[in-house]
Order: C-alpha cells, then structure tokens, then sequence
C-alpha cells in the first residue's frame, strides 16, 4: 500500500496534500465556531465540482457550462430521500392527504409520484446519486463525443441542458417543489442533522469523501488516461490516428466528473438541509467553472482553495458591498482568463515557490508547474510541453 | 388537447399565436444575426451579447426621454429612427473597444472567450443597475406604433409588431446584402476562409476582426431597440435570452445566415404555438428539448456550409 502511494505521488505532493488535510481537519474546525464550519463544509461540496471541472476541462479539454445539472440531480436525490422520511403520516397529519410531501399536499397531489417511490430506501438512495447524474451524463456524452462535437458546441449544448432542467424543476412544482426546491429537511435514519454535534460530523464526512475524489482525481491524471486526456486536449487528431478510441475516454472523464459533482451535491443537501433550482442553473453552473479557473485548471488542489476562496469573497463581498461583488465577480473573470489562466496553483508554482526554494536554498526540484507534474524525474512527453496556454477547442 | 375548441377557432388560435411567434421570431433574428456574425463568422463567443442588446435598449429609451422632454411633440414620432442610430453606434463602439481590450488576445482560446465575455456581462449588468436603477424600463410608443390592425372578428395584429418585423426584414437583408457585396463582407469571409492567405493578399486581418465584431454588437444594438417596442428594459433581460439565441445560431448552422433565419423562425413558432395548449414554462422545455435532441442527432445545424477544414 505505501509502495503504491509512493509510486503514485511524490513526496512533494503528498506534502501538499498533507498541507490541505491539516488545515481542513485540524485547523479550520479549531478555529471557527460551528456556523462558518458549516458554511466551509458548504463551500467544499463546490470544490467537489471543481476537482471534477479539472479534470474534464483542464485536462481534458471540455468545457461543462452544466455542471450544476449533476450538482443538483446529486442533492435532489439526496433531498428526496430526506423529504420523505419527513413527511411521515404523523407528521403531516394536518395535510389533505398525510404521508407525502408539503409541497405536493399544496399542489393538489394526492399521491406520491412513482419516481418518488423507491426514495423510502436509503440504499437505493445512495445508489441513485451516484448512477442517476452518471447515467444522465452518460446519455449526454455519447450523443455529443460519439459525433465528435467538442469545444464551444459542447458547452452550449451542456447550458441548455442546465436551462432546461432549471425551467422543468421550476415549472413542476407539484412533483419538485418550484423554485422553493426541497426545503425542511431533518433527519437522515432518525439522526437529526440539524444539531450541532451532526453538523461536525457531516464536516469531516464532506473531508473524508473530498479526499477520496482528490485521490481519485490524482490517480487519473497520473496515470495513462491523464496522459492520454492532455494529449487529446492538444492533438485530438493524432490520438485519433494513433489508433485510441477518443470518445470512449472523453465519455469516461465527463461522467466521472459528473460522478463528483453529484457527491458534492448530497453533501451540499445534508450540510445546508436544503436543496433548490438556484443551485442547477445557467449561473451557478459557471460559477462553479470559475471557482476551478481561480484555484488552477490543471490543479485538483488548487481547484479546492479556489472554491474555498472565491466563497470566502463572495459571503464577504455580498454581505458589505453587494453591488461591488458582482463587479468583483466580473473582474475576476476576466482577470483570471487573461492574466492567470493557470490560476492561483500556476502563480503559487512559478512565483511563491521559486522563492521558497531559494530561501531554503535546497538543491533539484525547479520544475515549473510542479504541482501538476507526476513523481517521474524527467516530464513525461505529455507535461514537456508548456501546458501554460492549453489549446482546447477545436471544432 | 383540440377537442375543447371549434375548428373556427383553432384557425384563429393558430393565427394569433403565430403572430406572436413572429414577434419572438424577430427579437430571435435580431439577436441572432449579431451572434451568427461574430460565432459563425469568427468563432468567438460572446457572452454578453445580449447586454449589448440591453445596452440599445437603455440608449434608445435615453433618446425617447430627450425627445419627450426637451424636443417638440410633434416630431415625437421619429424618434425611433435616430434612437435606432445611436442604439448600433453606441453597441458597435463599446464592441470595439472590448475587442481590442479582450478579445483580440482570446482568439486561439474559445472557451476562455466564453468566460472573459461571460465576467464582462456581470459587469454591465451591475453598470446597468446601477446607472438606470433595478426596475424595468419602457418606452412610451408614438402614436403611429399604437393600436392594432383587425384581420377578422377575432384575428387582431398589433402594429408594433408589425413595424418590428418589417425591421427585421430590412435589417436581415442589409446584413445579407453586406456580407455578400460590401467590401468588409467579403474581406470577413475571406478572412473566415483563410486566414493566412487573407492577410497574404494584403487585408488587415486584425482590423477586419474588430470591424466583424463591432458590427456584430452594433445589430444587437439595433434589436435591442427594437426591443422596446415590444416589451420593458431591465438590467437582465439580455440573459434571458442568450442561451435561446445561442440554440438559434447553433441549430441554424453557424456560419449560414439563412439557416440563422430558418432556424429562429422554427424555434419561435413552436415555441409559441405549444404556449397555448401547454404551460410557458413546459413549452419552452419542449422546444429546447427537441432543439438539443436533433443537434445531438445532427451537430452541424440545419444548413452548414461544406467547408474542408
């Protein structure tokens, strides 16, 4: 097992991991009291979908304007099951008809949908976060990489997809809860996640499943596929030619991202004990590409202070000076695309590090974007390149 | 879902509702003939089209102030004329000055486009709201926009619409007739072509590009002008409609202005014909349904040029 770590990561990144893992598990829940725990533990389910975003669009070159479409089929399903096991018959005894949801007794349903049905079961439910955003991404990928559309075609495509989802879930608010979403949540197995002591325990569950993405994350990139995906990114043609089935492995990496954002998602429903269509949408959804593009496309760690980061700036921002923030939200955009398109890890990597080095003054290890790079001494083909201005979009 | 209603009525049902449809189909091709020229025609996406949209909205509703105000009434009915002027000169020149500041450095990387633009639409916005206040806008219509024009008992056609969609004629046309015959046009699609040969045989590549792009915004000046004939202006209600119009230009075939047309002209009709019979919230999921599924099916549009790439 420690061999296999050694070889998969080098002792610099495992550092770093180790950096990240001391300041969310140690120092943040020391530091702060339970309210801006949670709302850390809020900020980290983006970062789920920001790991994600990494790897589908920093390495593999695709953007997805819809990652708040599995965001937000991760959460529902989660809030389903949640919102079930609220409305029981007791209750909701007051309702027209007791036993199922509020929203649907004010909507003049009067009985549960059959989609709604196998929700009761907590197996099903964890089951169907993972295989509901996947199976959905699945059909997404096949039509579009199967025909070879990629690029901007892509992401339009894919924030349609968010528009459309955002309009049905806010237009059947009988089956949905409209644009109020899934509200009132409270026990998960008769464990009442509204307390304190819940709301830390779902803390370090949210760490633990981040960890298990970004171990997940970082054995991809390290391993042939990642090469294979930075190749696609910049030659399709010639990984094509060379005789790899290029849709199969785009199909692969989106759906894993979607995988990621929907784990986000539940943890996003259990944390907050809400879930909504202001969390699916066109907005949220490039958001969430922003809290990846400020952390580093081509870093999975970057991708997780970025999300910390820019909410960080957001609750601040909003909370003091809400007209400045969408300026600053704007701004940042902007300045992150064309002064730093590798984002804080590509500033931290060739900026602060050199400089850290030289304090130290240790000897080796000068590598430019060495956060990204694996534990091989010499680059790899793929990372010799400067991956500074990845060439996405062809077509 | 037709039984309800008596075969007379249908007729007049469908009428009206494709008159409405026509409406959305002029805002539709006024928008999308900007996009088409800077998507189809250039390959950047422009995120906050339709704040340049809103922004010929706010000028000409800045213009119908001064003539109601500070001009004589009687030559209040021609303000929409100068409005629509300053409306494209205002969007083109704020265009160019994006392009030279922004975009001009993005065109090897179209997804970073997307976002740049995307963050420049935050901006406008909150410029918006902040110069003209949160709430909607509106025009007050000169006399010769109001009213409607009886076809039957029961088909009645405002006239607004009508001068908005013989707008859209022209300017469509003007648009075609520019790409085809004008001096830029050609040199637009010289460039879009090929581009090393363009600047080969001596055109100024750069320079056509911010031309294409001023252009571009200037026409969704104009139908954001056109806008106001028809509904109110408020900070963000260029967003509503940019992913429809991305859709129109998509599905269209995005360097085919015809398609463009085609393609608006489809998406509005359905959209506003199933209004009637469905909610506007599950018609506007069924078009987009459908538009998605047959560019799933058929990714290059309904018309595309046969182009060796």
């Amino acid at each position: 097992m420690n061999s296999m770590i050694s070889n998969l990561f080098s002792r610099y990144q495992l550092t770093h991991m180790l950096i990240l893992a001391l300041l969310l598990v140690v120092v943040l829940p020391l530091s702060m009291d339970i309210f801006r725990l949670n709302l850390v533990g809020k900020y980290l389910t983006y970062s789920f979908v920001a790991i994600g975003l990494v790897l589908c669009w920093g390495y593999g070159g695709i953007l997805s304007l819809g990652q708040g479409v599995f965001f937000g089929l991760g959460g529902y399903c989660m809030a389903m099951f949640l919102k079930l096991e609220a409305s029981t018959p007791e209750a909701t005894a007051i309702q027209s008809t007791p036993g199922i949801p509020d929203f649907m007794d004010w909507n003049q349903l009067t009985e549960l949908p059959w989609f709604w049905q196998p929700f009761h079961s907590f197996g099903f439910t964890l089951l169907a976060i993972i295989a509901v955003p996947a199976i959905f991404a699945l059909i997404v990928a096949v039509a579009m990489f199967k025909r070879r559309v990629g690029g901007v075609y892509f992401a339009i495509i894919t924030q349609a997809v968010a528009a459309i989802l955002t309009i049905l879930i806010i237009g059947q608010q009988g089956f949905t809860g409209g644009v109020n979403g899934i509200t009132d949540l409270r026990t998960l197995h008769g464990w009442d996640i509204r307390t304190d002591s819940a709301k830390y325990v779902l803390y370090f569950v949210c760490v633990a499943l981040l960890f298990g993405c970004l171990f997940a994350a970082k054995y991809v990139i390290n391993s042939k596929l990642g090469r294979l995906l930075v190749a696609m990114r910049e030659r399709e043609d010639r990984v094509r030619f060379s005789g790899y089935d290029v849709s199969a492995f785009k199909i692969f990496i989106f759906c894993l991202a979607a995988v990621f954002s929907a784990i986000g998602g539940a943890m996003f429903t259990l944390q907050v004990g809400f879930m909504s269509p202001s969390f699916v949408g066109i907005v949220p959804s490039i958001e969430m590409v922003i809290f990846c593009a400020v952390g580093g496309r081509l870093s999975v760690l970057g991708a997780v202070y970025g999300a910390l980061l820019v909410n960080f700036a957001k609750t601040t921002f909003s909370e003091s000076f809400p007209e400045l923030w969408l300026f600053a939200m704007g701004a940042l955009f902007i300045g992150v695309v064309m002064a730093f398109p590798n984002g804080l890890a590509g500033v931290w990597s060739s900026q602060v590090e050199p400089r850290i080095k030289a304090l130290f003054n240790k000897p080796g290890r000068t590598t430019p974007a060495a956060t990204n790079s694996t534990s091989a001494p010499a680059a790899t083909p793929a990372e010799s390149f400067n991956p500074e201005e990845p060439s996405h979009a062809r077509g | 879902m037709f039984a309800d209603y008596t075969s007379s009525e249908l007729l007049s049902i469908f009428a009206m509702q494709g008159f409405a449809g026509l409406i959305l189909f002029s805002v539709f091709v006024l928008m999308a003939l900007g996009l088409a020229i800077i998507f189809g025609q250039m390959g950047v996406i422009n995120m906050a089209h339709g704040e340049f949209m809103i922004l010929g909205a706010y000028m000409t509703y800045l213009t119908s102030h001064v003539f109601e105000n500070y001009l004589p009434a009687s030559i209040y009915g021609m303000y929409f004329f100068i409005a629509m002027v300053i409306a494209f000169f205002a969007a083109g020149a704020l265009g160019a000055l994006v392009e030279w500041a922004m975009i001009r450095h993005l065109y090897k990387r179209p997804l970073d486009t997307l976002l740049a633009t995307w963050g420049l639409s935050l901006i406008l916005q909150q410029l918006y709201r902040t110069i003209f206040g949160t709430r909607e806008v509106g025009v007050t219509l000169p006399d010769w926009l109001m009213g409607s024009y009886a076809l039957s008992d029961s088909i009645e056609v405002p006239i607004n619409g009508l001068f908005v969609m013989a707008l859209t004629v022209v300017v469509t046309v003007g648009v075609w007739l520019m790409m085809q015959k004008s001096r830029l046009g050609k040199q637009t699609r010289a460039v879009v072509q090929n581009r090393p040969m363009a600047a080969a045989v001596g055109i100024n590549t750069a320079k056509v590009d911010r031309l294409t792009f001023a252009l571009g915004c200037g026409i969704a000046g104009i139908a954001g002008s056109a806008f106001t004939m028809i509904g109110s202006t408020g900070p963000t209600s260029g967003q509503l409609y940019i992913v429809d119009t991305f859709l129109v230009v998509v599905f269209g075939g995005a360097s085919s202005l015809l398609g463009t047309v085609a393609s608006a002209f489809t998406i509005s009709q359905a959209q506003s014909t199933m209004e009637f019979f469905l909610s506007g919230s599950m018609a506007k999921v069924l078009t987009l349904l459908v538009v998605v599924g047959i560019l799933m099916l058929r990714p290059q549009g309904l018309f595309s040029l046969k182009m060796r790439k």
